[in-house]
């Protein structure tokens, strides 16, 4: 093998010019390849971070993905039977029993949770009305579930637990209505009642809508602003591997019944368009390679054609068939090789160089470094890649170079 | 009585095509230990492509040829290859060095690849069968630095280099001066006379035709009584 090595380096060698040329173009390919990959592999990543870490890994809502089963149902299940418009058993809506369930649930490993009561309500001011959310939640279970106290810009959501008739709302909220820490505001719920708090704390998520329509308030107030005692609408939940989420959210629904979302199936719709965004990413990519391997199969090619003469005498010599061939592929891979051993650095260089660049994406406040994905994965694709089509594209004239006859070159003369 | 190297029965090998053509017919030849035998005959009359039967780089249409008393009918291409590399040594009319490595490593190449001798022993013996055919200026030369009757002389180091029992020469000395003509055919001369090896030469040279042990004549592909 060292001596097919051998020949194939001369041949690359004694062609200096020509095997730079298509070497370069196998660097160029793997730096590109492997700068784009990251970079689109670095956004995918920090994108669903972002979903994982300030949303939920499971939410529970006071619905049934189907319908609950009626007791004569259970009873006859193969009776010819149709029941419709079921009143439900409550008007009150909400998760029932959501204190044992949360209590349930906290003594998971692995696992916090937090109960919300969520509604509509109205802010009058200067003889307009603003529609708001309002938030009921217990300011200790869910500051280790949601980032908001990551945004908080005055105050904090532990003021909560020192006055329960606070408020926290959106600096966008508190700009429109001109209202400082410490005001009051009046808030109308669906249900007429009305109430007063006080603003302990004004967040900024970047989010202008969500700034300017959420409101955290203790969960006691909001149910009996709401007319909902003992109710929740909603229990989120973090897992500390967010992997699990589905698995999870599947075994809550079976245990509890009330339809428990994952965050993959929340998201289901974005992950397929990452999906795809991968394999265009990819295509795209994969072309740069695709063409700097249609280099190495021009190089090659014409190696075995001005070689002709030098593969009849190998033969002649007592070289096999596919000496020859090991020969040429070799020649491939030494590109294909080289290629890497230079245009990972050179990629790296170019995402390191990337990395530099801080932009402001659409509703951030702060500007952030352009996302780039350093793991092995990256440079084991981008070197497996140029290394495959550096091989695939010295193949064919590597099969070629090994079927030829030698007495025919030989009568042929020089 | 001296053993037999070579020997054919009824050898035919025909181009097949639109119009087949027939380049050797029913040549029944044998060529011994120490021989030097000489291939004369016209232009194409298939002196070339008898010395490539023999030499196995081509395979006959019919009839069969044996080497070293093995039928080598049945052989398939890497078995013939094997052949090639450790028994017969080529020379052409061109010498045909590989035009990326020196004089030396040209000669060590058939060695390396029959992967015999360790790589010490092998760049000693190219070294010393260049030295032998007066090259030792030479050695680490490329072919282009290389006169025509140089090259024909490395091309036969190399032939040598895994001490074939025999030698095919197709025109050796076609492409040589007079003074390097005279160089080489000594030198064949010798590889059978002093070392043993059956030397067969196509060449339409008389002179090397009168000092053969015999000539063999081929017209139309035939051998000529």
């Amino acid at each position: 093998m060292r001596l097919l090595v051998g020949i194939a380096l001369k041949h690359l060698l004694f062609r200096k010019r020509q095997s730079l040329v298509s070497l370069l173009g196998i660097v160029l390919g793997v730096a590109f390849f492997l700068a784009i990959a990251a970079l689109m592999q670095g956004s995918e990543k920090d994108f669903i971070t972002r979903l994982v870490d300030n949303a939920p890994h499971i939410t529970m809502s006071d619905e049934y993905r189907t319908p609950r089963k009626q007791p004569v149902e259970e009873v006859f299940p193969r009776a010819a039977l149709e029941l419709r418009n079921v009143q439900p058993l409550t008007e009150t809506r909400g998760i029932r029993g959501y204190e044992q369930i949360l209590s349930d649930l906290h003594r998971t490993p692995g696992t916090r949770a937090a109960a919300v009561l969520t509604g509509q309500a109205l802010v009058s001011y200067a003889g307009r009305d603003f529609s708001v959310v309002l938030n009921g939640m217990n300011p200790e279970e869910i500051k280790g579930i949601t980032t908001i106290e990551n945004y908080m810009k005055q105050g904090s959501i532990d003021d909560l637990i020192i006055d329960p008739d606070g408020i926290v709302i959106g600096t966008e909220l508190a700009k429109r209505l001109s209202l400082q820490m410490g005001d009051n505001i009046t808030i109308v719920a669906s249900t007429g009642q009305v109430r007063t708090f006080k603003i302990l704390g004004l967040f900024r998520t970047g989010r202008s809508d969500y700034d300017e329509r959420q409101t955290y308030v203790s969960l006691k107030r909001v149910q009996a602003l709401l007319n909902r005692p003992n109710r929740a609408n909603s229990i989120i939940i973090k897992l500390d591997d967010p992997n699990d989420a589905y698995q999870v959210a599947e075994q809550l629904e079976e245990r509890y019944l009330y339809k428990s979302v994952s965050w993959q199936e929340a998201s289901e719709d974005l992950l397929s368009t990452l999906t795809i965004r991968n394999i265009i990413m990819y295509t795209v990519v994969s072309t740069v390679l695709i063409v700097a391997a249609f280099g190495i199969y021009n190089v090659i090619s014409t190696v075995v054609m001005e070689k002709h003469r030098d593969i009849a005498i190998l033969k002649s010599m007592g070289f096999h068939g596919r000496d020859v061939q090991r020969i040429f592929l070799g020649e491939g891979l030494i590109l294909g090789l080289l290629g890497c051993v230079m245009g990972i650095p050179l990629g790296a260089a170019i995402m390191a160089g990337l990395m530099q660049i801080r932009f402001n994406p659409p509703g951030a406040s702060e500007p952030v470094n352009m996302p780039m994905d350093w793991s092995w994965p990256q440079f084991a694709i981008a070197a497996a890649f140029a290394i495959g089509a550096a091989t695939v594209a010295s193949l064919l004239p590597a099969r070629k170079a090994a079927r030829v006859k030698p007495v025919d070159i030989l009568r042929g003369g020089t | 009585m001296s053993e037999v190297v070579i020997r054919t029965e009824k050898v035919t090998r025909i181009l097949s095509g639109e119009v087949p053509v027939t380049l050797v017919r029913d040549v029944d030849v044998e060529i011994k230990r120490s021989e030097f035998v000489v291939i004369s005959g016209p232009s194409g009359s298939g002196k070339s492509s008898l010395l490539y039967l023999l030499g196995l780089l081509d395979t006959p249409t019919s009839g069969k040829i044996w080497l070293m008393g093995q039928d080598t009918s049945s052989f398939d291409e890497d078995q013939l290859a094997d052949v090639r590399l450790s028994k017969i040594g080529f020379v052409f009319q061109f010498h045909f060095l590989l035009p990326e490595f020196s004089a030396l490593e040209n000669v060590m190449l058939p060695m390396r690849r029959l992967n015999k001798l360790p790589e010490s022993e092998v760049e000693d013996r190219a070294r010393s069968l260049l030295v032998d055919l007066g090259l030792e200026k030479q050695l680490n030369n490329l072919p282009k630095q290389l006169s025509g009757g140089q090259s024909q002389r490395v091309a036969i180091a190399r032939a040598l280099a895994n001490d074939p029992s025999i030698i095919l020469a197709d025109e050796p000395t076609g492409n040589l001066d007079t003074a390097s003509s005279k160089n080489v055919e000594g030198i064949l001369r010798e590889l059978s006379e002093k070392h043993g090896r059956a030397v067969m030469v196509v060449t339409h040279e008389a002179r090397l035709a009168e000092n053969a042990d015999r000539t063999i004549r081929i017209v139309d592909g035939r051998v000529q009584a």
